[in-house]
């Protein structure tokens, strides 16, 4: 028998029994949707990590001040001496590190914002242009701190979008001039909305220069040093050199922390790579359960189809043609029930990236591939018990006795 | 020539405890273009001879020459490519499929057979104006009437031109007019040299076959040839 003739043949005879290559369809597609929709979401899940940990910058490292408490005590030093603050020259000298491409100070404290009447408590940081560059700051209005002397303390900010709200409403902001503190700085950017994220909340922010804000908070102290690696394979190198220069500065004493994004970021990467792959295992089980009913199915069809099998056998089909018929006819159950939860699933997770747009919804490659894989191959696998049964039917059985 | 050669085939069934013997013993020869009534009884093992020389079914003892050839010997794959080359069946209960079209049945042998479309296509436009089905070939069996489906049935059991046609009680199921046009169909493939083996109870019918069977008990009981004007029994 020719491919073509098995084709439209098992076609027919499936579009023949409509309820029943519906039920096997659905069950394939329920099973196929299911790990697309289900992958989405653990995938979804870990690109909204990921992506909120890059928001934070890209190859960041940063120096905190002070040992952190897994740190080692250095035996050449007896003495422990109380940590030394980190300083703008500390920033300063981290930028002839080879490694390193951008360097920001950062300095914080709270002060006090007044502009038309309005009066309120807002967190200050005082920084330089890099820090824009370091943090992927996006600007809604106006322009970011100019690029100056670290020691000018020009007075403008850049203020966070709820603050922008609160003290402007709808006029305009960029361009009024505020009171910070005691100090009267010129608003030249707003940043852009990024709602809650991981890490310090910008809508709520004033960024100033680091001179100016280490003047309002009466202190030459960094809160950190931010920096931007010159690529993901220079952080390690970075934070060496980060590490080396800050404690030749301070007298041969490592007293601070540095650390990288990327090794948070790994764990977490991995931790929801893995529940998503775990996810997909347990939705594959529907697909097993979807080969279960295909199999119930085409043993139902064997059944119903008696006769027409032995009428087959006695007009000189063959064994293997049989088996063909049913296998293929397994087969397109499958194919058709995977396309259809395929589509079904890219479907849901549109909707669901609707609904939350700030949550990456997409399904895996990997999860789709093996889906529908895993469709087809169980359709087939358990298309070949009932072809066997269909094939081994005795003629004389299914003709007379049906 | 001979077509089939039948050397002490038999055919016990078991149930349970009990042997049926369907077929004792049974020694048989039919040449080809012979037209031959299969009389006896009901549970004379009518059917499960002819099933034997469909090969339908195996023996348990004795060897079948078709052709000249040992058949009982064959592969399954082999002997189904006899059936497919060779044989023809037309059934009582007709067996057309009932999603397909006249059109479709009747290839469906030739599709099985793996013909090309165009071949197909082309001898079953042939078939339909032979057996009167032209105005019917995209009807569906539920669609036809009982003498249609038959001719259907018929016209799907020559269409890959057998050496011989079966047919058990081919017009059990039909009203007597319409049983007679088949029979008539059926004696006209016979006189185009086509060996006609038929299965009845018809008496009448039987009368018209060159040769009449009888069985009993899964033996031959009385072998009658007409043409020959000579008779012969065996038990
Ligand atoms: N598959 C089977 N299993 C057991 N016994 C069977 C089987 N097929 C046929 N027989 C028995 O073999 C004997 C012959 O049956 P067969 O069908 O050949 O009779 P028949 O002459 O065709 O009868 P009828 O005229 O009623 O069709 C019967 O006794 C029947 O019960
Ligand atoms: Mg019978």
């Amino acid at each position: 028998m020719q491919y073509s003739d098995i084709l439209r043949f098992a076609r027919d005879a499936a579009t023949a029994y409509p309820l029943r290559t519906l039920l096997s369809v659905l069950a394939m597609a329920i099973g196929v949707a299911s790990v697309v929709l289900l992958t989405a979401l653990g995938d979804g899940a870990r690109r909204y990590v990921v992506g909120q940990f890059s928001s934070l910058g890209s190859n960041l490292v940063i120096v905190l001040p002070g040992r952190s408490a897994t740190g080692g005590v250095n035996p050449a030093n007896g003495i422990t001496t109380t940590p030394r603050d980190l300083t703008v020259d500390d920033a300063a000298a981290l930028l002839r590190a080879p490694a390193v491409q951008r360097v920001a100070p950062l300095a914080v404290g709270t002060s006090e914002i007044s502009a038309g009447g309005r009066v309120r408590e807002v967190v200050a940081a005082g920084s330089t242009a890099s820090f824009m560059a370091i943090r992927n700051f996006q600007l809604a209005q106006g322009r970011f701190l100019p690029e100056d002397d670290w020691r000018s303390s020009a007075p403008v900010a850049v203020i966070g979008m709820t603050i922008r709200n609160d003290i402007f409403g709808n006029q305009p902001a960029v361009g009024q001039l505020i009171r910070l503190g005691d100090r009267r700085v010129r608003v030249i950017g707003v940043l852009k909305s990024t709602g809650q994220g991981v890490g310090m909340n910008t809508d709520e922010l004033v960024i100033v220069p680091v001179a100016l804000a280490q003047a309002l908070f009466n202190s030459n102290t960094l809160f950190r040093i931010m920096i931007q690696a010159r690529g993901r394979e220079q952080i390690g190198a970075a934070k060496v050199q980060a590490t080396a220069i800050i404690k030749a500065r301070h007298g041969g004493e490592e007293d601070v922390t540095v650390i990288t994004q990327d090794a948070v970021l790994a764990t977490f990467d991995k931790l929801l790579g893995a529940l998503t792959a775990a996810v997909a295992g347990i939705a594959a089980i529907s697909l097993l359960v979807a080969g279960v009913l295909v199999m119930n199915v085409m043993l139902v069809a064997v059944t119903q189809r008696k006769a027409e099998i032995g009428l087959m056998k006695a007009l000189g089909a063959r064994g293997s043609t049989i088996r063909q018929i049913f296998l293929t006819e397994a087969a397109m159950l499958s194919l058709v029930g995977a396309v259809t939860g395929y589509l079904l699933g890219q479907l849901g997770s549109l909707v669901l990236r609707q609904l939350f747009p700030v949550f990456p919804a997409y399904a895996p490659g990997w999860a789709v591939a093996a889906a529908l894989m895993t469709a087809l191959v169980t359709g087939l696998l358990f298309g070949i018990l009932p072809a066997r049964r269909a094939a081994q039917l005795d003629p004389v059985d299914a003709l007379m006795r049906h | 020539m001979t077509l089939i050669a039948l050397a002490a085939i038999e055919r016990v069934f078991h149930l349970g405890e009990t042997d049926v013997h369907a077929l004792a013993r049974i020694d048989l020869t039919i040449a080809a273009g012979e037209y031959v009534a299969v009389v006896g009884p009901s549970g004379s093992g009518k059917s499960t001879l002819l099933n034997l020389l469909g090969l339908l079914d195996q023996p348990t003892a004795g060897t079948y020459h078709l052709e000249g050839r040992d058949v009982t010997t064959l592969s399954p794959d082999e002997q189904a490519e006899v059936r497919s080359r060779r044989i023809g069946f037309v059934f009582q209960s007709f067996h057309l499929v009932p999603r397909l079209t006249a059109a479709e049945n009747i290839a469906l042998p030739m599709m099985l057979d793996g013909i090309p479309v165009a071949v197909r296509e082309q001898r079953v436009r042939q078939a339909l104006l032979d057996f009167g089905l032209d105005k019917r070939a995209n009807h569906r069996p539920d669609e036809l009437s009982g003498g249609q489906r038959q001719r259907v049935a018929i016209a799907r059991a020559t269409i890959m031109q057998p050496a011989m046609l079966l047919a058990d009680e081919p017009t059990g199921n039909l009203d007597r007019a319409t049983g007679e046009e088949v029979i008539h169909l059926l004696e006209a493939l016979n006189a185009q040299g086509m060996t006609l083996i038929v299965v009845t109870h018809d008496a009448t019918l039987a009368a018209r076959a060159g040769r009449q069977i009888m069985m009993e008990d899964g033996r031959v009981k009385s072998d009658v040839s007409h043409a020959a004007s000579t008779a012969s029994t065996s038990a």
